[in-house]
């Protein structure tokens, strides 16, 4: 049994201060007069709680890649990073486009037990964009699976993904597009503009991104289904969206914290931690996707966590593995770019980085209110405590972030999940066992 | 100067010491002995990841000349294609003991990954990364222009010549390279290509552009015409060529007895080899007065002697 716990004094979203007497896992209420006798007592005073993080976008590369991550190791950095639950991707070996391996990946999540990790499922067989998988199947599975992605590749053919559009309507299902047009970006290595003229690197247009979310947009329309839009990265991408929710359309997108943070400039020198798809933007993308963020045109921040290993980022840029590690930077990533600056509140966060994934994803008791009788599910941030990225002082087994040496301006000092303390940070002693 | 990866990153003095150098290795070259003591002892390697026999030969005749000793290792199969890592033969490399490195890699930004990861002490060449750089060709070229038409210009360097540059830009480390070198020197480039071979981004680079060589003849005077090699698999294969057909790049882009006799008379032509005669040059073009084609083979004997000497020699006299 876990100890009940009262954190005093903690602001709520960065508003209102107040304890948050935990018991049973639940929020048995918001005054410490309410403690439990033996009841774990810590100091929250000049620490915001908000509701869990829930990642909508999460590579756990179990089963298959092992040496980049596992499920335990990947859910040990999401703890760290402040996530209750997880939406683990489809491109595993083999592919998680079956109900037995859906089983599989939900089963070892509970095992591990430190977030929920909730398996998406492939749209189509083997990732390889020929035949739907039976998505059926997986959404009927243990792992009871909501949302299917291709993600790292793209449905393109049209037809097939009208088809999954339509067809996962039978179980109030949704897809979610990795936009990526590969004709348009065969060999592509990085965005194309100045950087890649001059770096002599292939270009990935960010038309190849833009053609395919404005005509999933208008599938959608067409049938009626929802879309969701994984790691939208360019201005008209935001502008497509924002147009295609002004008509109605049922479409939700995603931004990464790397596509807020860093530009396509990364790549001179060519170290291929910054090689990620779709590609690193220029400032103008960058700053787009951010006031998409801001003006709510953007729904979620998914980390699109993807873990390598050492030998497959540090050779040549075009021999490289795209993707980037994100989950225990994404929040730090948040807080430099849009609450300290003032164009986002820490209400605003708990909205796009736990209570609209939690309902994008269908995740039932993440993203519920800070109130008395919710699930336990919550972070708490020392938004003053700074610290500088080292990627070897990850939880997670790859080392592959972009943030080395760049501060943040806050740390995640404690995650709880239903109750129990799955992330201290060392400096908050009264959560550390 | 530690490594030479880049023309971006010499400064204007830097490049006109390596042409003035190259100058005074090409003076050693017509005496009796050619050879210098200045490298003895030294070990140069020649790491060639994608085949290309006349660099490796230019590099190893020029290191052979300052008395280095010559390794040349062909590291078939990048780790693109799964071989050793680019990692791996470094490491290798440098626990052989070597001074110098030149490096050919079918990789962008593999000479810059070489020199800046920390996997070996000595200096690293370029001699070619994909579609990136390829500084020595471009030294070479602008020693060759320096040479015929030196005096047309208001300085030591290239101040007040026009060159042009034709043919697939997108895809030349030749052209990148020329681009920051010639501009540095203070020559005004122009490029012909199609826009299909031209890269997103090229109205950033400090170039003008024409799209046919006809239209560079009428609107520019052109002191060198450099027409660079057509790779013939970009113009066939399907929806995504960059060209319809060899036959039009010729009617378009190549130069013929007709545009060769538009230019004007002191105008040199110019070509990194290995050329497809017929395609984007003529044999009247190339076999021409006009053409310093084979001088350019010479010349960068001398440049990359130039090059080794300065990044390997330390303050040794010539
Ligand atoms: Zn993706």
């Amino acid at each position: 049994m876990t100890k009940p716990i009262v954190i005093t004094g903690v602001s709520l979203y960065g508003e209102e201060a107040a304890d948050i007497v935990i018991a049973k896992g639940e929020i048995a209420s918001l005054s410490a007069a309410d403690a439990p006798s033996g009841a774990v007592i810590v100091d929250g005073s000049g620490l915001v709680a908000l509701p869990g993080l829930v990642d909508p976008h999460t590579h756990l590369r179990e089963p298959g890649r092992e040496d980049a991550e596992t499920i335990e190791t990947g859910s040990r950095s999401a703890a760290a990073g402040g996530y209750v639950a997880v939406h683990a991707m489809a491109n595993t070996t083999p592919v998680a486009d079956t109900a037995g391996v859906v089983e599989q990946v939900w089963r070892r999540g509970r095992e591990v037990g430190l977030v929920d990790v909730f398996p998406l499922g492939a749209v189509t067989v083997g990732l390889k964009g020929e035949r739907l998988a039976e998505l059926g199947a997986m959404a009927q599975s243990d792992a009871h699976v909501r949302m299917f992605s291709d993600d790292g590749m793209c449905v393109s053919d049209p037809v097939l993904m009208r088809r999954a559009l339509e067809y996962v309507k039978t179980f109030d299902g949704i897809i979610a597009q990795h936009a990526q047009d590969p004709r348009l970006t065969e060999g592509s290595q990085m965005h194309e503009g100045a950087v890649s003229a001059s770096l002599g690197l292939a270009g990935w247009p960010a038309v190849a991104e833009e053609s395919i979310i404005a005509r999933d947009i208008l599938l959608a329309e067409h049938v009626g289904s929802r879309i969701h839009v994984l790691h939208l990265s360019t201005a008209r991408s935001v502008d497509i969206v924002r147009w295609g929710k002004s008509r109605g359309v049922k479409v939700t997108a995603e931004a990464t914290p790397h596509h807020i943070l860093l530009t396509d400039e990364s790549a001179r020198g060519y170290d291929a931690r910054f090689k990620v798809n779709p590609p690193l933007r220029p400032e103008s993308d960058v700053e787009a996707v951010r006031a998409g963020l801001v003006d709510g045109t953007i729904d979620v921040i998914g980390t699109d966590h993807a873990p390598h290993p050492d030998e497959d980022k540090d050779g040549e840029w075009a021999a490289s593995a795209f993707g980037m590690i994100g989950l225990e930077t994404s929040l730090g990533v948040v807080q430099k770019t849009l609450v300290d600056t003032g164009r986002l509140t820490w209400r605003d966060v708990a909205r796009l980085m736990s209570e609209a994934p939690a309902r994008l994803c269908q995740f039932e008791g993440h993203g519920r209110p800070l109130a008395v009788g919710e699930p336990a599910n919550i972070t708490l941030v020392d938004p003053k405590r700074a610290w500088v990225v080292d990627p070897r002082g990850t939880a997670s087994r790859s080392h592959n972030s972009p943030f080395g040496g760049i501060e943040m301006p806050g740390t995640v000092v404690g995650t709880i999940l239903r109750g129990a303390v799955t992330h201290a940070h060392p400096a908050f002693g009264g959560l550390g066992k | 100067m530690k490594h030479l990866l880049s023309t971006a990153d010499l400064t204007r003095d830097e490049a006109l010491h390596i042409l003035d150098t190259a100058q005074e290795m090409a003076k050693t070259q017509e005496r009796e002995v050619r050879k210098l003591p200045t490298l003895r002892g030294k070990t140069v390697v020649n790491l060639f990841f994608e085949d290309s026999t006349r660099t490796r030969i230019s590099f190893e005749v020029a290191a052979k000349r300052l008395s280095a000793d010559v390794i040349n290792f062909s590291a078939k199969g990048s780790s693109v294609s799964k071989g050793e890592s680019l990692k791996d033969t470094a490491l290798t490399l440098e626990a052989m003991g070597s001074d110098g490195i030149v490096i050919r890699h079918s990789a962008s930004g593999a000479a810059e990954r070489l020199a800046t990861s920390g996997w070996i002490q000595g200096s690293v060449v370029n001699a070619g990364d994909g579609t990136h750089q390829h500084p020595t060709q471009a030294l070479l070229d602008a020693f060759t222009i320096r040479r015929h038409l030196g005096e047309r210009s208001d300085s030591t360097g290239l101040d007040g010549l026009t060159v042009t540059l034709v043919g697939d830009i997108l895809h030349s480390r030749v052209a990148r390279s020329n681009i920051h070198l010639l501009t540095t020197l203070g020559a005004s480039v122009v490029l012909v290509a199609p826009p299909t071979l031209l890269p997103i981004g090229v109205e950033t680079w400090p170039v003008r552009v024409a799209h046919t060589l006809d239209e560079a003849l009428d609107a520019f005077d052109i002191d060198a015409l450099m027409m660079l090699r057509i790779q013939l698999e970009r113009m066939s294969g399907g929806g995504a060529a960059f060209f319809p057909s060899p036959a039009e790049y010729s009617r378009l882009l190549g130069l013929d007895a007709a545009r060769l006799a538009r230019l004007p008379s002191h105008a040199i032509i110019m070509h990194p080899g290995p050329m497809n005669r017929g395609l984007e040059i003529s044999a009247e073009a190339a076999d021409s007065p006009r053409s310093v084609i084979v001088e350019q083979v010479s010349n960068g004997v001398a440049v990359r002697m130039a090059v080794l000497y300065l990044l390997l020699a330390g303050e040794a006299e010539l």
